[in-house]
């Protein structure tokens, strides 16, 4: 996904500029607000119905900490096993090498007809634009997926790519594209034709690709988690099966999955677990299964102490439906692949100067830090983003020349005082005009606090001199 | 019991009612209480913006005016929070710092775990929303936030509780932002004016009077958002209530 692809459905700008832009659909902006806000509150209902999940959550914090601490050797031993189950595994530096493979593997054995299930790695990493540019048609099999491709826009969220999209659209979309009867907007309905749609298409494949959720190193396998079984029906069929994934996908053993696969679903969308959890260790018969495994700047994460707890993400996108700024500003204002808390920290850490306004996305509430299933310290993170944007000297340099002048100010109680007293004046005395100019964003949508006669510090020391006096 | 009272600076210039209430509600409880002078800010807005040269200097000095007192005790959540939490990524190994962490407490917190709520007593009968700031509640855990399943608990609502006829309202989002954020405010003006508004919205469908919380800069936000819809909701610290309510 190229950032064009965000300046066409967002609109240029920053998070701020494109975020303004969502809202200004108010109504639009709170339908999206309030469908997220009842997938958090799923979650809520879900996680709740699991004895400790608090425990849980520290459980699978550790077991990604252990598991980061010895990643190559785990790699290692995954890509053993695998082989010994007859795969072939594959590594890659960098999203060109991945869709390089990928490419490869597909045009040895004339493959044109592709179906993929979701993977957020292989919109990373650009693969369907790379593909199709080599004359390989690509279909997204997740209905989600399958919308927005039609649609030509990448989705706005990790879990729930078309959740930008309402019924109405989807059903004008689908009639444009699939035939459907004008005006129809029924979910059922329109699932339906997608359903009779895709079969064509699973059907007439040549090869299925899929993401992984998690690779077990003690068996080899790979887990892919859908609601729809299109990660099965993409790959029964056709003989290849290329499975995708990021290096921090790996889990040591099966028991762990029972920790993640717990948590996953409830997380995301506050299912008790996804309708498939399929595992795949080795080829179907006669066919070939290939593991592709991608690194694309996470061994550079990794070895960042501020930044390496990130890649225990497991895509769940809760940090998404729980974020106050997200659920008002849609998945494109950020302009990444993965947007949200988790998607700013990763943004920032791939090409920092072209996401540098997406660490200041966030009032640093934490909710983020407390949804997060493997206790991801996201809002830790981003204040820390915002330390190093500062030392690199992308943060605005108004910004930081003001940040100067006020840390010199509070370093002298007369200077903070003075100030103090001269704000309170300039409240007094400037007329409105000038107070709510347009330099004022504050001051657009809200009124400034009605000035005190005194500071509190004044106040305090004729309370005081009372006292003694009396 | 004697007590440094740390002032936030935007309190101190732009609220001083919530200062003396707070000193107020101190001293009926027995406190002895003492405002040192020479203190300014605890750095906050330098170091949200990421300014961490300009935000050390001025949390070193807060520990130059408050490393000697025992109690430290702050009407905002978030100021309190910026000591306890985020002092480390600052100022480091400053000796001084893991004693000053442990002195530092938000107002509520120092009634409810040193003074001890049962000593409160009084009146307050309004039916009073609870804004819950972030900061209280998920980096000082005064309450459990909504997103952690664990036993339930409130030093804030506690605290309030001990007010006789007092109504805290119910709210749809018990403890989501109401996107003040410091340069968050101005910065994310669209977002910020929007999670305010979404706010003040849930208090008045639950019928609150008074919207009440540990931390000024959230209500500062919410009242200049209300006073400018013409919302008929009066915003007051809980040093505030507690004031009226213990008077």
């Amino acid at each position: 996904v190229s950032s064009t692809d965000f300046d066409r459905v967002a609109g240029p700008g920053g998070h701020p500029e494109r975020a303004a832009r969502f809202a200004a659909d108010d109504a639009r902006a709170h339908w999206h607000d309030q469908a997220l806000w009842f997938v958090r509150a799923k979650r809520d209902r879900a996680a709740g119905a699991v004895a400790d999940w608090e425990r849980l959550r520290d459980l699978a914090a550790e077991i990604k900490r252990h598991t980061r601490g010895r990643l190559a050797d785990y790699l290692e031993q995954f890509e053993r096993n695998a082989k010994a189950h007859g795969a072939f595994v594959h590594w890659a530096a960098d999203a060109e090498e991945h869709n390089r493979i990928v490419h490869e593997l597909l045009s040895a054995r004339g493959v044109t007809r592709l179906v993929k299930s979701k993977s957020m790695l292989t919109e990373e990493c650009g693969l369907n634009p790379y593909l199709e540019a080599r004359g390989i048609e690509v279909v997204d099999t997740d209905l989600g997926e399958r919308i927005v491709q039609l649609a030509h826009e990448p989705p706005s969220h990790i879990v729930l790519p078309a959740i930008h999209r309402k019924k109405e659209e989807i059903g004008e979309l689908f009639h444009e594209k699939l035939g459907t009867a004008a005006g129809v907007s029924d979910p059922k309905i329109l699932t339906e034709a997608a359903r009779g749609h895709l079969r064509e298409r699973f059907m007439a494949a040549q090869a299925g690709l899929t993401g992984v959720n998690f690779a077990v190193a003690e068996t080899g396998s790979v887990v892919v988690c859908t609601n729809e079984g299109n990660a099965d029906m993409g790959t029964h069929l056709p003989p290849l099966h290329i499975a995708c994934m990021g290096v921090e996908k790996i889990v040591p053993r099966v028991r762990d999955l029972a920790v993640f696969v717990r948590l996953l679903a409830r997380s995301a969308t506050g299912q008790p677990v996804t309708t498939y959890t399929s595992h795949f260790q080795g080829p179907i018969r006669g066919g070939e299964l290939h593991v592709v495994i991608v690194d694309n700047g996470r061994s550079r994460l990794l070895a960042d102490p501020h930044h390496r707890r990130a890649l225990a993400c497991i895509r769940c996108g809760a940090c998404m439906n729980t974020c106050p700024v997200f659920r008002r500003s849609g998945g494109y204002s950020y302009g990444w692949t993965v947007p949200g808390p988790i998607g700013a920290i990763l943004a920032t850490g791939r090409d920092a100067p072209a996401h540098a306004s997406l660490p200041f996305a966030s009032s640093l509430c934490g909710s983020c830090s407390d949804v997060c299933p493997v206790k991801i310290d996201l809002h830790e993170q981003l204040l820390q983003r915002r330390r190093e944007l500062s030392a690199r000297g992308l943060v605005p340099a108004s910004k930081r020349l003001a940040m100067r002048a006020l840390s010199v100010v509070l370093r002298s109680a007369w200077l903070f005082a003075l100030s103090g007293w001269l704000m309170r004046l300039a409240l007094r005395a400037l007329p409105r005009g000038v107070l709510y100019g347009r330099w004022n964003a504050w001051g657009r949508s809200r009124e400034l606090p009605a000035p005190p006669a005194e500071s509190f510090r004044a106040a305090w020391k004729k309370r005081q001199g009372g006292r003694r006096a009396g | 019991v004697r007590v440094a009272l740390f002032i936030p600076c935007y309190v101190d210039q732009l609220y001083p009612r919530v200062g003396l209430a707070t000193a107020q509600v101190l001293e009926r409880l027995g406190v002895e209480v003492e405002f040192p002078e020479e203190q300014t800010c605890c750095g906050q807005p330098m170091a949200n913006a990421g300014v961490a040269e300009a935000a050390a200097p001025v949390a070193r000095r807060f520990l130059d005016v408050f490393a000697r007192f025992e109690h430290v005790v702050c009407p905002s959540g978030s100021c309190t929070s910026m000591v306890r939490n985020h002092y480390d990524a600052l100022l480091g190994d400053d000796p001084r710092l893991p004693a000053a962490k442990r002195a530092t407490m938000e107002l509520c917190e120092f009634l409810h775990d040193v003074v001890g709520v049962e000593k409160l007593r009084g009146r307050f009968p309004r039916r009073v929303g609870l804004h819950r700031s972030c900061h209280g509640v998920r980096e000082l855990r005064l309450s459990s936030a909504s997103e952690r399943l664990e036993p339930r608990f409130d030093k804030v609502g506690a605290v309030l509780g001990r007010l006789d006829g007092i109504e805290l309202v119910p709210l749809q989002r018990a403890d989501e932002c109401c996107g003040f954020g410091g340069t968050f405010a101005v910065a994310e003006e669209a977002m910020s004016v929007m999670m305010g508004r979404d706010r003040i919205a849930d208090h008045a469908a639950a019928g609150a009077e008074v919207v009440t919380g540990t931390d000024v800069s959230c209500l500062m936000h919410l009242d200049g958002l209300a006073r400018r819809d013409r919302r008929p909701l009066r915003f007051l610290h809980v040093a505030e209530v507690l004031a009226e309510g213990l008077a």
